[in-house]
């Protein structure tokens, strides 16, 4: 899946790193105890300290903590018993302390990584540097009264996992599908609801282009990309940019830049007289966050299955293709329905229903299967009335449709429509015997030798049936008596 | 019975307790006296109304034979505390306007055990300072004069108008902060008793920060027993502070006349500094001779790094600082100045907001903390702040408390103060290496200069240990016998 980029002077190579910035599944913020729920009036989840009130000081949410951890054992990365929080200091008006709290040199996870799946169906390995924890800031608005800005602090001092991948990716699909890959993650541990449109997920990624095989070069950081989309088009934009930059005989600056989406450039976020230093030092108001082995331990044995686990179980027990597999656990709502509708039932049959029809309505009606009008039981349902030969595969595809659009259960359905298959030797004699009586020149040529004819027989006694005829009842008898 | 005004602390509770004295009477005296003692500008808002509403609910408890530690007692808040409903200034115009919707965890416990509050005292801008020269609201003035020199002299700093308050009869208590000497040196320039207790006793949610791994309430009084009152009332782990320490209050008035017998004291050698008046060292030395008169043996003991104390505290205070006080940009609260765009806005709001010496120390600050700089100052600082510590462990291994000078000078003029920053640093010397290290120190007043100004010994005990502080504070006192008045009033 690694891409290069055709330059004037010959071939280019990606470098990408990712800084994906996670909020935290919480009640509480990370350092007050203001509520983090998302979509209240402006400024209603504001305690003083998360506005920087004179005297205010942070304590730490331990359950933020506890979620950091769970997501750092989910990337396989190692939790440091003593971490530290430090100040990181700029002025913005939705800063209110003048400072982000957030963790420097000692970060709460070291190391780690996950795999991502390539398209060619093999997978890589994406190192994960570190993983800490900071607050978030408030918001600025600018479009509320033409004369002043107006800031909601809602969001101030709620908690973010910040993940910081090497620069291992090599091509924007890639740094897309890592990205998935870590928001499915994510919401398997329950640590981010991963939700890009409500700010959930924020990514800012590092671009630089390198000959292949050569040393790594200058990067640049777009910061504040809030879709896949956008993320894989500024990696090309800058990347291009970069190269551009390149082969003209200049060189690149480390800066920091954004994405201007409808322009379709990246341009310098700040100028270099206004670069900031930071100024980073521990946080005097936090002593160090010492977390106690054992604890660590009960966290590690209460870690729910993990995508990458129930894929692979998905496969070995079930026997389903990597393909199939991967799509269902690629969110864990779609893998808890399968599963439930898969409960005492033929595996691949159900993930063959869940993929192809319920997934297809799905997404025609631009839902989510926790929206779906059908239920798991009520598909499991279906596949018994196929199992058991009450309808035909065909069949069960237009009471499904019924289903979707009425919610009804599909015996009601097959009831209500008449469309129990018809197995009865003698209905189905009779059905063939019209067929015959009407098409008495082709059986003349069938029993001629033109067998290639009997197709056409049996989709005569179908229709003639309303497709209710039981197939393999409908050949046998046909067979018998065209034969005859 | 003498002035009301004029009791101690514990005093006034005995006659509260035996019903000789309301609250509502010692509270309406408090007020005379600070109508009376206004030319000190010891307090920047005074409360009068919700003092005697606090006097009378107190009077009312007192009869329902409820009494808190420091039932009915006025005292006054240094302007750092977050006090609901009552301007809080921190002393600087920055804070213009600002009226806390919440009451800092200190006062609370305070008022909780029956406390009256007076009003709010004048202070350093933002507690930097060593003479209460830096307030917007102008200087507070030492109630002390020398013989013979009527000119004003300054409180010290930055708890200089708690001190005022205390020393001229206008509050039987008060609370100070003290980050690098703000509660001892202006209680030893204004002859009372001034308890900076071990960092973490008492919660610092609701107080103006300066310099949070340094800052530290404490009381200040015009006894040691006072102290420890006040003490016991304030201190305690408060779960919205994560510095604050998680340890049991003890009764800190128990064991206060216990005496020094079999008390090792060190005496460490290098507080005898050059250029400190002959008559501080001879102060020093009739302090050690008290103890030992008590029972008690001086231990010479070296405290190695003390000279590296100032230069450090001048990086770490400052470095915090520039941080701590970038929240007040003109955005929530306080001063703002309209301006075009939001930089003119935040530059015009803090250039006209902040005064001269807190400019200077949030640039020290940026300044130590910036790219390129941490390492050589921030973290050597950091360093020399251990090693500091180090120190005075070192000699909890021979002694139980440590006595030196409070101050390296009397009170200075307030028209002639030191001439630059370094000079009026200067005057922390003695005080800062015990904010470095965390520990306890009390500043008791012992004796007067030869034009009869007030002098300060200090008690410095291990961490944890204000009891033994105050008993050694408390046998100083005693041998002093300082009973000397102050003329400004």
């Amino acid at each position: 899946m690694a891409a290069t980029i055709e330059g004037a002077t010959g071939v280019w190579e990606y470098a990408i790193g990712l800084e994906v910035h996670a909020q935290i599944v919480s009640n509480a913020k990370l350092f007050s105890g203001a509520s983090t729920a998302f979509g209240a009036e402006p400024n209603a989840n504001v305690s003083p300290i998360d506005a920087g009130m004179p005297g205010m000081l942070p304590v730490i949410n331990m359950a933020c903590i506890e979620q950091a951890v769970k997501t750092g054992l989910a990337i396989d990365g190692a939790v440091n018993a003593h971490s530290v929080f430090d100040r990181k200091n700029y002025f913005y008006p939705d800063l209110p302390q003048g400072y982000q709290i957030s963790q420097y040199k000692q970060p709460v996870v070291s190391g780690g990584h996950l795999e991502i799946e390539l398209e060619d169906g093999g997978t890589r390995r994406i190192g994960v540097e570190r993983l800490h924890v900071e607050q978030d800031a408030g918001k600025s608005l600018h479009d509320r009264d033409p004369s002043s800005s107006h800031v909601d602090l809602n969001r101030s001092g709620v908690g973010l996992m910040e993940i910081v991948s090497h620069p291992d990716l090599r091509s924007p699909e890639e740094a897309a599908t890592y990205v998935r890959k870590l928001r499915t993650i994510l919401r398997y541990a329950g640590t981010c609801d991963g939700n890009m449109q409500e700010g959930s997920l924020r990514v800012d990624v590092n671009v630089s282009v390198r000959r292949p095989g050569g040393a790594l070069g200058v990067r640049c950081e777009i910061k504040n990309l809030n879709s896949i989309r956008f993320l894989r088009r500024a990696i090309e934009v800058e990347a291009s940019r970069q190269v551009g930059v390149l082969e003209a005989g200049g060189e690149i600056e480390q800066e920091t830049r954004l994405f201007d989406v409808g322009r379709n450039v990246t341009r310098p976020m700040r100028g270099k007289e206004e670069a900031h230093d930071y100024r980073y030092f521990p946080d005097p108001d936090l002593p160090p966050l010492r977390l106690d082995r054992a604890w660590i331990d009960r966290i590690a044995a209460s870690m729910p299955e993990l995508p990458d686990a129930r894929r692979a179980r998905f496969m070995r027990d079930y026997g389903l293709s990597a393909y199939d597999a991967g799509v269902l656990v690629a969110e864990k709502e779609n893998a808890d329905f399968y599963e439930a509708a898969a409960e005492g039932r033929d595996k691949k049959l159900a993930a063959n229903w869940v993929i192809s029809e319920l997934f297809g309505q799905l997404n025609k009606a631009g839902r989510t299967v926790d929206e779906s009008p059908v239920g798991a039981a009520a598909l499991g349902e279906l596949i018994d009335l196929v199992a058991d030969g009450a309808i035909s595969g065909r069949i069960a595809k237009d009471v499904f449709a019924w289903m979707f659009e009425t919610g009804k259960g599909a015996a009601a359905i097959v009831e209500e429509k008449g469309l129990r298959q018809v197995t009865d030797a003698g209905a189905i004699g009779a059905e063939i015997d019209g067929v015959m009586e009407r098409e008495a020149a082709k059986v003349a040529e069938y029993r001629a030798g033109k067998h290639k004819l009997f197709g056409f027989f049996v989709g005569q006694v179908m229709r003639a049936s309303g497709g209710k005829a039981n197939p393999k009842a409908v050949n046998d008898i046909l067979r018998a008596k065209l034969g005859g | 019975m003498s002035e009301p005004t004029d009791l101690t602390i514990a005093e006034a509770r005995d006659l509260l307790a035996a019903g000789e004295l309301s609250s509502r009477e010692l509270t309406e005296a408090q007020i005379g006296a600070m109508e009376a003692g206004r030319g000190l500008n010891a307090y920047i808002t005074e409360t009068p109304e919700i003092a005697l509403d606090m006097a009378e609910a107190s009077d009312r408890r007192r009869s329902g034979g409820e009494a808190g530690k420091l039932e009915g007692i006025p005292v006054a808040i240094k302007d750092l505390f977050c006090t609901r409903g009552v301007p809080t200034t921190a002393g600087s115009r920055i804070l213009d306007g600002f009226v806390p919707f919440y009451e800092s965890t200190v006062t609370a416990n305070m008022f909780a055990e029956g406390a009256v509050m007076l009003g709010k005292t004048n202070l350093d801008e933002f507690a930097m300072g060593s003479a209460n020269l830096t307030s917007y609201y102008g200087a507070a003035i030492n109630p002390w004069r020398a013989r013979g020199d009527d000119r004003e002299r300054v409180p010290g700093g930055s708890s200089g108008g708690s001190a005022s308050a205390v020393a001229g009869r206008m509050a039987l208590g008060a609370t100070g902060t003290d980050t690098g000497g703000s509660i001892r040196q202006p209680a030893a320039f204004c002859g009372v008793v001034g308890l900076k207790p071990t960092y973490g006793r008492c919660s610092r949610w609701g107080v103006v920060a300066f310099a949070s791994s340094l800052d530290q309430a404490g009381p200040m009084a015009r006894s040691v027993r006072d102290a420890a009152i006040m003490l016991g009332a304030m201190a305690g782990h408060d779960p919205r502070d994560s510095t604050s320490a998680d340890m049991p209050v003890p009764d800190f008035e128990e064991d206060i006349d216990a005496g020094v017998k079999g008390m090792r004291i060190g005496i460490p050698r290098e507080y005898r500094v050059d250029g400190v008046p002959g008559e501080i060292e001879a102060l020093w030395r009739r302090g050690v001779r008290w103890l030992e008169e008590q029972g008690a043996a001086a231990v010479e003991i070296g405290l190695p790094h003390t000279k590296y104390a100032l230069p450090a505290y001048y990086v770490v205070a400052p470095a915090e600082a520039s941080s701590n006080l970038a929240r007040y940009d003109g955005v929530k609260y306080g001063l703002r100045v309209e301006s075009d765009d939001l930089t003119a806005m935040y530059e015009q709001t803090r250039a006209q907001g902040f005064g001269a010496e807190v400019k200077r120390r949030v640039l020290i600050g940026a300044y130590v903390l910036s790219a390129g700089y941490y390492d050589a100052y921030y973290l050597k600082a950091q360093k020399v702040r251990a090693r500091i510590a180090d120190d005075f462990r070192e000699a909890w291994r021979t002694v139980d408390a440590i006595l030196t000078p409070a101050t390296p000078s009397a009170a200075f003029r307030a028209d002639d103060p030191p001439a630059d920053p370094v000079a009026m640093y200067l005057n922390d010397i003695f005080t800062v290496p015990v904010n470095l290290a965390g520990l306890p120190g009390l500043s008791v007043p012992a004796g007067l200069t030869h034009d009869g100004l007030p002098l300060g010994l200090q008690v410095v005990g291990k961490a944890f240990d204000e009891a033994t502080v105050l008993r050694v504070g408390r046998a100083i006192e005693a041998a002093a016998g300082f009973d000397a008045r102050p003329a400004g009033r």
